[in-house]
């Protein structure tokens, strides 16, 4: 069991409300992705949740227990840190068993569980090595060892892998959602990476400010973003976000079209305009085009390796049932 | 920009750094050598360096005048109490101010440190009236809270800045793994501030061991360690150098030894926090 439930929830931090009023159901067996630019509150939500902070008002409650008032270790919730947050005076092993010689475990019984974890994290070998001894990637894998071996009803991980490279990245995050699917345990997942958040999640709670702005699956917030800041937050590269004239023709105050939702075409198309910056990636193609007319730069996608360059004319196409209307407040017009 | 450095550089630089270090060094080796020399060749002029007649005599007399076993088990006692003890108040205090820091932290670190600038004389005369009030004059007990209370300022500064440096997210990991604070304490942050810790331990203990003030002053015959021992050759029949010379020699002897073999404990714990 791992429900998690905030209702009316804030913190301040002296005068600064970093959390206004917030209500969030995170549901048991759950992937719950936190996205949100930094300063957005999205950690300060997760210690809160985990009891590292005190709330200023409101209740948590965990597995419809009110949780609001308890210490972090009788939340029955585990935490892997970005920096991993290991005990470097300890063996690999000691490190994982040390929840459990916490919670005075039967020794017998630690050894089994620490054993267990070991083999699901390929730390067999690293069992008797210091964490000043491991890689980065291996470091991760212990501190999310320390957190299987209590079976806690829900994992918090705090942007766990931006201190490693971009191919370990990738890496991690299979081996994550794949513990996910192996456990069926509730996860909340705290991260900035909005690629990170739309590969891994269930459910993806945008937050800006403190507040959130949409919960949804990744592809609910991809195909309906409620505002336009979850548009442009969401996807990669960006969503063009167009003012004025434009939007006017589409009777609203902003129009946002997918990069990926505009085609290359040869002659006659919606706009035309010149390539300033092509980023060839082989699969793909990004443009970003000047001169089309409109205020803003448009970047498109196109699938392969299309061979314009710098200050080629360029002739553009969108598709006209994939516009996203917003009004004047930023809001989604249906 | 790159310093280049010559050999005459550093020659000169190395030779300057001995000369400074002979002279630093120069008193306690003069005192040694004196140990070793006549009472008349003590006071002689021109002085004699080493070409001397060697003798043990002074040592002798030292041995067969007082009981040296004493005073050193009484220095060993104070300073080592009061050490310990001091380690036991300033941890938790410590931890406090480093990881749960009021707004009026960095102020009461101060006001603990402002403390040290009060010349003790000032306090005497009320701290001898509530030791004869408490019929603890010329005891040990007493000496280790005072020198405990005295050394407390810069134990909770040292460990203060030690306990800064340890990563608060690993005892909020282990907070979340379910470690009470004592378990906290104990497990993870003590461990982990163990080459501080050590070095504040040894810091306190040479303070402790060489301080004279309070321990001339209140003690006289039963309570009273090494600081007592050498002074009690510097009156009152007149000034006899060798003999005092070797009284210093064997009350400093020790605490030389333990500070020789920990050199590198120390000297990491004087400097640290200086670069980051």
């Amino acid at each position: 069991m791992g429900k998690i439930e905030l209702k009316q929830v804030t913190k301040r931090f002296g005068d600064a409300e970093v959390i206004p009023p917030l209500d969030l159901t995170i549901h048991d067996g759950e992937f719950t992705v936190f996205v949100g630019p930094s300063g957005c509150g999205k950690s300060t939500l997760l210690r809160l949740i985990a009891g590292l902070e005190d709330i200023t008002s409101g209740h948590i409650e965990i597995d419809g227990k009110d949780a609001t008032t308890l210490v972090p270790a009788k939340r029955g919730l585990a935490m892997v840190f970005q920096s991993y947050a290991l005990y470097p005076h300890m063996s690999v092993r000691k490190n994982i068993a040390f929840p459990l010689k916490m919670a005075k475990m039967d020794l017998a019984e630690i050894d089994r569980r620490v054993e267990g974890a070991a083999s699901v994290l390929n730390l067999t070998a690293y069992l008797d090595r210091r964490p000043g001894q491991l890689s980065g990637g291996q470091r991760q894998r212990v501190a999310i060892g320390r957190a299987i071996v209590r079976e806690p009803s829900a994992f918090l991980f705090d942007e766990p892998l931006s201190n490693l490279d971009a191919a370990l990245r990738v890496g991690m995050r299979m081996e994550i959602s794949e513990l996910h699917k192996k456990l069926d345990t509730t996860m909340i997942y705290v991260t900035h990476d909005q690629v990170e958040a739309m590969t891994m999640a269930d459910k993806i709670v945008v937050l800006q400010a403190g507040v959130i702005e949409q919960v949804g699956s990744p592809l609910e917030l991809y195909r309906a973003p409620r505002n336009t800041f979850v548009a442009g937050f969401i996807g990669s590269p960006k969503m063009n976000l167009l003012t004025g004239p434009e939007a006017d023709k589409h009777n609203a105050h902003t129009i946002g079209i997918r990069p990926e939702h505009i085609d290359v075409v040869q002659s006659d198309g919606v706009w035309q305009g010149t390539v300033g910056v092509a980023e060839h990636l082989g699969s793909d193609t990004f443009f970003h085009i000047h001169n089309t007319g409109l205020a803003e730069t448009l970047t498109v996608r196109a699938i392969g390796d299309i061979s314009l360059r710098h200050g080629d004319t360029i002739h553009l196409s969108p598709r006209m049932d994939e516009f996203h209307r917003f009004d004047k407040a930023g809001l989604r017009i249906a | 920009m790159a310093r280049s450095t010559t050999t005459r550089r550093k020659i000169i630089t190395t030779a300057a750094a001995w000369a400074i270090g002979f002279t630093i060094f120069f008193p306690i080796l003069w005192t040694i050598l004196t140990s070793f020399k006549t009472e008349a060749q003590a006071i002689s002029d021109p002085p004699v360096f080493l070409f001397f007649d060697w003798t043990l005599e002074n040592y002798a007399v030292v041995q067969e005048r007082s009981n040296y076993m004493r005073f050193l088990w009484n220095s060993v006692i104070i300073a080592g109490g009061s050490t310990v003890l001091g380690v036991l108040i300033a941890v938790p205090a410590a931890w406090s101010m480093a990881f749960v820091p009021s707004r009026r932290t960095k102020d009461i670190l101060l006001w603990m440190l402002s403390t040290k600038m009060l010349p003790a004389v000032g306090v005497l005369y009320p701290i001898y009236l509530i030791c004869i009030e408490l019929g603890l004059l010329d005891s040990r007990i007493a000496l280790v809270v005072i020198l405990m209370l005295i050394n407390l300022p810069i134990i909770v500064w040292m460990l203060y800045t030690y306990f800064k440096e340890i990563p608060g997210e690993i005892l909020e990991a282990a907070r979340m793994d379910g470690a009470s604070l004592k378990e906290e304490i104990l497990y993870v942050l003590t461990p982990m501030a163990i080459p501080g810790i050590a070095s504040t331990l040894l810091l306190n203990f040479i303070l402790a061991w060489n301080e004279a003030f309070w321990t001339l002053n209140l003690t006289a015959a039963k309570a009273a360690p090494l600081t007592a021992f050498i002074a009690s050759y510097s009156s009152p029949e007149g000034l006899f150098y060798a003999k005092l010379s070797a009284a210093s020699t064997m009350a400093i002897a020790p605490i030389l030894i333990l500070g020789w073999f920990s050199q590198k404990q120390l000297v990491r714990g004087l400097t640290f926090g200086a670069v980051k």
